[in-house]
């Protein structure tokens, strides 16, 4: 049976503009025959988990390079508990030190990718772990 | 005879059996295997290259270059706390730094107190936390600011931030006069590629207008501006979009400043550059080069300026952060040996060196040391410094020099064709062709036609991190912010108020705002309340996404 698309959200929290990572991320997940809703820079939690809700969307990527990573995935967590989303999966990526990755985990986060990993293994990730719907 | 020749050349070339690789440039430049005279074929030396320190300046802008004083070696910095940052920049004094350089935290670079709940969790994390004159006078306690020069990465909120420098050197007594240093104050990067902005584009260029009105009276030693590629190529631009979009910012901003009727002579000798210097050597090079020689061209022709100190283009240059790995984090030392190689080979006046931890975490203060060395061992054991221009005459590099221009020349077409800089930012073209090179060099890695070494070739998989990294305690946010109420609970909050209502009237007036600015600053007025009181008239700016 066919399936919907996979939608993916992809924002970034906080104060960090470096969007090139979050970006070029989303390009190869559209390239993937997904569909990306890039919601930008400068996002509450709040901002992101009602767009989630609203575009009913599979996964939520988060991407952070400002050392604010635990503060914000450990929010998004929640709220998409509270939104009916916990079903989804939430992942994301930037600079993120080896020892937050454990603590991530137990939140509920998925694997967060970091500097140099593949296109590819995110595409196949995120293809394995998100909610599938029928078309 | 040379025609000749080539032709057998080429044939023994074509027989003789080439590796499986491509051949491009970082920016998928195509590249011929070899240059030769015929690749420079109406190319007059005379008026292409000229002298240093002579029109069109492709070879330097000093006459002695090198020689007569080497660049400056400056290492940007900042984390944590004012007094922390204080101690890194003693500390690189120390080990022979020539001037400073200060990195402030994302709320500062956003105009944002340290309590405002979108700083929540940033409070000196990637640089340091200022919000008021009193974190200002720990920033520079100690340090004699009439003998070092000091550059500031502060955009969006670079007047009023300036200003809190100014006050401070006023409480030590130290003459405006005898400031040296830079402001980043590129407010276009900003909307192309750092993204780091509070108002639309109108009100923050007449701020940098309005600032470069009052330095050229009161501070003119000061750079009033650092035009810089460095993000647009952090960003993921190629070497040709940087020298372009970066040249393209200039003579936008020298359009507002004429159009605001100050003149050409008053501040185009203050405008100075920051590029950045990415891994492709040859390529690196040749576009410092070309950015020398095409902004000469456009301030003498199409400016008309007449003073020569007004046609310079002097830059600061940065290794490539985004050319750092994660892995492996001691070879990056080699890739800014090489990056920083080419920056003085570019004839760059001042010059930052990464440190091989910073894919990781904010550089340790041994891996800032080795970066410092670096340039030390560029600088007084290779050589580099002995001759001005040395690699001025190759084959190959003059002729990228000239292609890079022609590829600039391009792009300004287009952006005129656009309607200019703020319409193009307008309509994303930038940004769009910026995400197109990042997203193509990412593809190249994942297919290895491109090879980053211990990302996607010679990996040690499973390998451990080997060098310690520095990290910012949570306890810096807790302590900063109880520092600024204290330093609130101080102040005369009277004044302030009285301070903030003159602002507001002088931003709804159009007039200067620097002295006004100066005041707030004196007063003790924090970042955010000067934000909010200029934001109270020019509104916010929030970019539709593009990618």
């Amino acid at each position: 049976m066919a399936e919907r698309k996979i939608k993916v959200i992809i924002a970034k929290p906080g104060l960090d503009g470096h969007d090139r990572g979050a970006k070029v991320v989303a390009r190869a997940l559209v390239e993937a025959g997904m569909e990306v809703v890039y919601l930008g820079l400068q996002q509450t939690p709040d901002a992101i988990v009602r767009a989630a809700v609203e575009e009913d969307a599979d996964v939520i990527g988060l991407s952070i390079l400002s050392g604010a990573h635990m503060a914000n995935f450990r929010k998004v967590r929640e709220l998409m508990e509270s939104s009916g989303l916990g079903d989804r999966l939430l992942t994301g990526g930037g600079i993120i030190p080896t020892k937050d990755q454990d603590e991530l985990k137990e939140m509920g986060v998925g694997k967060v990718f970091g500097p140099g990993d593949d296109l590819q293994e995110i595409v196949e990730y995120i293809r394995a772990n998100a909610r599938r719907v029928p078309g | 005879m040379a025609k000749k020749n080539n032709e057998a050349w080429k044939e023994k070339y074509k027989g003789s059996g080439l590796r499986d690789a491509d051949f491009s440039s970082i920016s998928g430049r195509p590249l011929q295997p070899l240059y030769t005279w015929e690749d420079l074929a109406g190319s007059d030396p005379e008026t292409g290259l000229g002298w240093p320190g002579d029109y069109p300046y492709t070879r330097g802008v000093h006459p002695s270059m090198y020689r007569g004083k080497l660049w400056t070696m400056r290492q940007f910095a900042g984390m944590g706390t004012p007094d922390q940052t204080n101690e890194r920049y003693r500390f690189l004094l120390d080990k022979g730094q020539t001037g400073l350089s200060v990195a402030f935290d994302n709320p500062t670079l956003y105009g944002l107190d340290s309590d405002h709940p979108l700083a929540v969790g940033e409070v000196g994390k990637t640089g340091v936390a200022v919000d008021t004159l009193a974190d200002m006078e720990r920033l520079f306690a100690g340090i004699p600011l009439d003998r070092v020069s000091t550059s500031m990465t502060i955009n969006a909120p670079a007047a009023w931030i300036f200003a809190m420098f100014l006050a401070n050197a006023e409480k030590h007594g130290v003459g405006f006069d005898k400031l040296r240093g830079t402001l980043q104050n590129d407010i276009l990067k900003e909307y192309i590629a750092q993204k780091e902005w509070i108002f639309p584009p109108e009100p923050h260029l007449r701020l940098i207008t309005d600032l470069m009105a009052f330095c050229a009276e009161k501070v003119p030693q000061w750079n009033t501006i650092s035009i810089s590629g460095y993000h647009i190529r952090e960003a993921g631009s190629t070497a040709a979009q940087e020298l372009a979009f970066t040249l393209a910012d200039g003579f936008c901003y020298v359009e507002h400043a004429l159009a605001a009727g100050l003149d050409i002579e008053d501040f185009a000798p203050r405008l100075s550059f920051f590029f950045n210097s990415h891994l492709d050597f040859f390529e690196e090079i040749a576009k410092m080069r070309a950015a020398r020689r095409i902004w000469a061209r456009a301030m003498r022709d199409k400016y008309q300026a007449k003073n020569p100190r007004s046609w310079l283009c002097r830059f600061h240059v940065q290794t490539a952060g985004c050319s750092l790995t994660a892995q492996q984090p001691e070879i990056n030392i080699v890739r800014t040996a090489l990056e920083a190689l080419a920056g003085v080979l570019g004839g760059c006046q001042s010059l930052h060196t990464n440190s091989m931890d910073e894919a990781l975490a904010l550089p340790s203060e041994k891996a800032v040391e080795i970066a410092l060395r670096t340039q030390q061992i560029i600088a007084f054991e290779s050589g580099a410094a002995n001759v001005i221009d040395p690699l001025g005459g190759s084959y190959y590099l003059e002729k990228l020099t000239n292609d890079l221009e022609e590829e600039a020349e391009r792009y300004f077409r287009k952006i005129d064709e656009l309607g200019g800089v703020v319409k193009a930012i307008e309509l994303g073209f930038f940004q769009r062709e910026i995400t197109r090179a990042a997203y193509e060099y990412q593809l190249a890695l994942s297919r290895r036609k491109k090879f980053h070494v211990g990302v996607n070739e010679f990996t040690n998989p499973g390998q451990e991190l080997e060098i310690p990294l520095l990290e910012i305690d949570e306890s810096v946010e807790r302590d900063h912010i109880a520092w600024l109420r204290r330093t609130k609970a101080g102040r005369d909050n009277g004044a302030v108020r009285d301070g903030l209502s003159a602002l507001k009237t002088a931003a709804a007036s159009g007039r200067n705002l620097m002295p006004p600015l100066l005041e707030c600053a004196r007063r003790y007025a924090t970042l955010g309340e000067i934000s909010d009181a200029l934001t109270a008239v020019f509104g916010k700016y929030r970019e539709q996404p593009f990618y």
